[in-house]
């Protein structure tokens, strides 16, 4: 059955923490709650879970009404940032505590714990307890203890934030084999976009307690309802560039371009142009890419890939280019944006165009 | 300003140390050449902060010697050896505006005022923090913190380095690259030699020229981003370093080059003769996900199935089971943007360029002059 808020509201001490959020959910997803911190992803999975009671709305379950059903009588578990699990009780018994509150059968419990400590390589780990473990260990505890129950709805409040980025990545893929044959719905709360695309069935961005976007993920990152979304739905965020159409001139700042063909329709009028780092470039790729003459700020280095943030009069620009490049700070270079990969927004934010999907 | 050695270093925590495992620091011999910048990164328990406190006199070493500009530091205090650093968490005086804090390691020095005047706006106007000279400590933020912390190693000039031990915790991702910035642009002006320590692989390429890279007890690579990337001298600086890290694959020797899961890779001689003089040790291929190369089923000896697709956006990650007549090997490619993902079956490509062996978990060097 699938999960629906309807016009949910809900203000704390006269703020409005979650304003009018309408959505539905489908069992057997994985949905991805991406926003920065404090933009009402935890609170609106409180409201999900039955912790907190909506100021207005409904929360569907299927045909049932949820809204004043409280958290114990629903069916549903939550995994938190911090680990939590009972210091006293072995491993085995962390896991097995809400199968045992079921009163499901001894057999049973134990056939239930240790499949799903084998899915999460913690099988071997069963008798110790929770202090002897690594973090990334804990956390496995207290995620199988949440999924060993068959909850309907399954909640993760950004579970993976206190990890180092190895071990990470090692859990996201986890989770998402996991999840893979189940039905349960699940909701990951994340600021990271990365997460969101390699987590996420679908993703629902949120800011400042709204909802901007919601769909499947890579069309709501391919195609960002707005400036605002596409500039949350960006590790680094896109680049965002207040420019002027006048005539066949693109003016950004005090520099005029000749306007790029994928962008002849747009009328007279200032829009924001938005460049994803990745599509920016050192070497032109068509005649009418836009080129731009800056000076290097710094090149950030991740392994395998490098971060360039540059700048000139007229504009701060970062790029995220594949393989390792080393700038000296203030050197001068050329970078170039594809012309067929701009985002164009009008004065307002709301999407103009988005670059085609075609590949190359 | 020092070039900093650390001669045959060892520490162990426990009273009486027996086996490696006893170790904290194993064994170090290294060298930090006065005004480079160097990043040390490591897993947390891999002996990075043992290390640091050892080099700024807070910890005794088991053995060994710390030495800059060739005389030994050992019997010497934290504070004879002059070395600064800055922590995690900033540590200024609250009580205080920016600019006696900045002053207060000068007016130990008893200088002149118009002497440390001079050198606290110097420094105020290298870090950009001019304008808070007259703000109390207890008003800025955690940046602004930080940078009046690493300011007040810069004043002195007889530092003899200063030490960063994961200065950029508590910084908000959106600042944290702009401080990183403003250190480097530090580090060419002054002329330090500055000590970067760090678990994160991005911290540690953007600041430093030359990364150390530490795993249980010794440092197993020092080298530039770039060498730690291409040329991974131990099979966890391949793992470590990239994301996701270096595939590592169980290999055993054949007659024209190694067994993968069963499947034959034929490799050059001078490869295959390398790879003989360590034939009685565990060997291991390496290659980054980003240099396999995916072409149709047929058009490789070596075949895979799709299991898993992550699209992260800029690229997407694609797990595959390498199948072979005795296992299914998973192996991590690898896909920009704009390239479409294989469905079902494809067919890999290791490019001798790029592809690494490992024996014993060390780098087999190859010697293509000998071919």
């Amino acid at each position: 059955m699938s999960l629906i808020l309807e016009h949910i509201d809900r203000t704390v001490s006269g703020e409005k923490h979650i304003s009018d959020a309408c959505l539905s959910l489908e069992p057997g997803s994985f949905n991805v709650l991406l926003g920065h911190t404090l933009s009402g992803k935890t609170t609106l999975m409180r409201l999900m879970a039955g912790l907190d009671t909506p100021d207005r709305g409904r929360v569907l379950f299927g045909e049932r009404d949820l809204t004043h059903v409280p958290v114990r009588k629903r069916n549903v578990s939550m995994v938190y940032q911090q680990f939590i699990n009972y210091p006293s009780l072995r491993v085995f018994d962390n896991i097995a505590s809400p199968l045992k509150l079921a009163r499901v059968p001894k057999d049973e419990i134990e056939r239930r714990v240790e499949e799903i400590a084998a899915m999460l390589r913690i099988d071997h780990l069963l008798g110790r307890y929770p202090l002897e473990l690594s973090g990334g260990q804990q956390q496995r505890t207290a995620m199988a203890r949440a999924l060993v129950k068959d909850a309907d709805l399954v909640l993760f409040d950004e579970p993976l934030v206190n990890l180092d980025y190895k071990l990470r990545e090692e859990l996201r893929l986890e989770m998402r084999k996991l999840f893979r044959s189940r039905n349960t719905i699940a909701v990951y709360a994340t600021t990271e976009p990365s997460e969101a695309l390699a987590l996420g069935d679908t993703t629902t961005l949120l800011h400042q307690g709204r909802i901007l976007q919601s769909g499947p993920s890579d069309a709501v990152y391919h195609r960002p309802a707005s400036a605002e979304a596409a500039s949350l739905f960006g590790e680094p965020p896109i680049n965002l560039l207040e420019v002027t159409v006048a005539g066949s001139e693109l003016r950004i700042g005090q520099t005029a371009f000749p306007l790029p063909g994928p962008l002849g329709s747009l009328d007279d009028g200032d829009y924001r142009l938005g460049i994803r780092p990745s599509h920016l470039s050192l070497t032109p790729l068509h005649d009418d890419d836009l080129e731009f003459c800056v000076e290097v700020g710094v090149a950030e280095i991740s392994g395998s890939e490098t971060f360039l943030h540059v700048a000139s009069n007229d504009l701060e620009l970062v790029l995220h280019l594949g393989g390792i490049h080393d700038f000296p700070v203030d050197s001068a270079i050329r970078v170039y944006a594809p012309s067929t990969k701009l985002f164009v927004f009008d004065a307002s934010g709301e999407l103009v165009r988005a670059p085609s999907l075609a590949t190359e | 300003m020092a070039e900093i050695r650390l001669d045959q270093l060892a520490h162990s925590y426990a009273a009486n140390p027996g086996q490696a495992s006893d170790y904290a620091l194993r064994r170090i011999d290294h060298v930090w050449e006065q005004g480079g910048a160097y990043a040390l990164l490591g897993p947390s328990g891999c002996g990075k902060s043992t290390l640091l406190n050892i080099i700024s006199g807070l910890l005794e070493p088991s053995q060994g010697r710390v030495m800059f500009d060739g005389e030994s530091v050992n019997a010497l205090s934290p504070q004879q050896r002059n070395i600064a650093q800055v922590f995690q968490f900033p540590v200024v005086y609250d009580t205080m505006t920016v600019h006696d804090n900045l002053a207060f390691p000068l007016r130990n020095q008893r200088q002149s005022a118009a002497k440390i005047d001079e050198r606290v706006r110097e420094v105020a106007e290298a870090l950009e923090i001019e304008h808070l000279l007259t703000r109390k400590a207890s008003h800025l933020t955690a940046d602004e913190k930080q940078k009046v912390s690493m300011g007040r190693g810069l004043v002195r000039d007889d530092v003899a380095a200063i030490l960063f031990d994961e200065p950029l915790t508590v910084i908000d991702p959106q600042l944290k690259w702009r401080l990183r910035r403003k250190l480097k642009q530090i580090h060419e002006r002054f002329d330090i030699t500055m000590v970067y320590v760090t678990h994160d692989q991005l911290e540690a390429s953007t600041f430093a020229d030359k990364i150390a890279v530490m795993y249980e007890g010794e440092i197993v690579q020092f080298g530039t981003p770039r060498e730690l990337f291409e040329y991974p001298a131990h099979t966890f600086v391949g793992y470590f370093i990239g994301s996701p890290g270096m595939n590592l694959c169980p290999v055993t020797l054949s007659a024209g080059g190694v067994r993968l899961a069963g499947c034959d890779v034929p490799l050059a001689e001078d490869v295959r003769a390398a790879l003989e003089r360590h034939s009685g040790q565990r060997l291991m291929l390496g290659i980054r996900p980003e240099f396999i190369q995916l072409v149709a089923c047929g058009e490789s000896p070596l075949n895979a199935r799709v299991d898993l697709v992550q699209d992260l956006g800029t690229y997407k990650i694609v797990d595959l089971l390498l199948e072979g007549p005795d296992a299914e090997l998973p192996i991590k490619v690898r896909v920009e943007e704009d390239h479409a993902v294989p469905e079902g079956r494809v067919g890999l490509l290791l490019p001798e360029r790029w592809t690494r062996f490992y024996a014993d978990d060390l780098l087999v060097e190859v010697d293509h002059a000998s071919a």
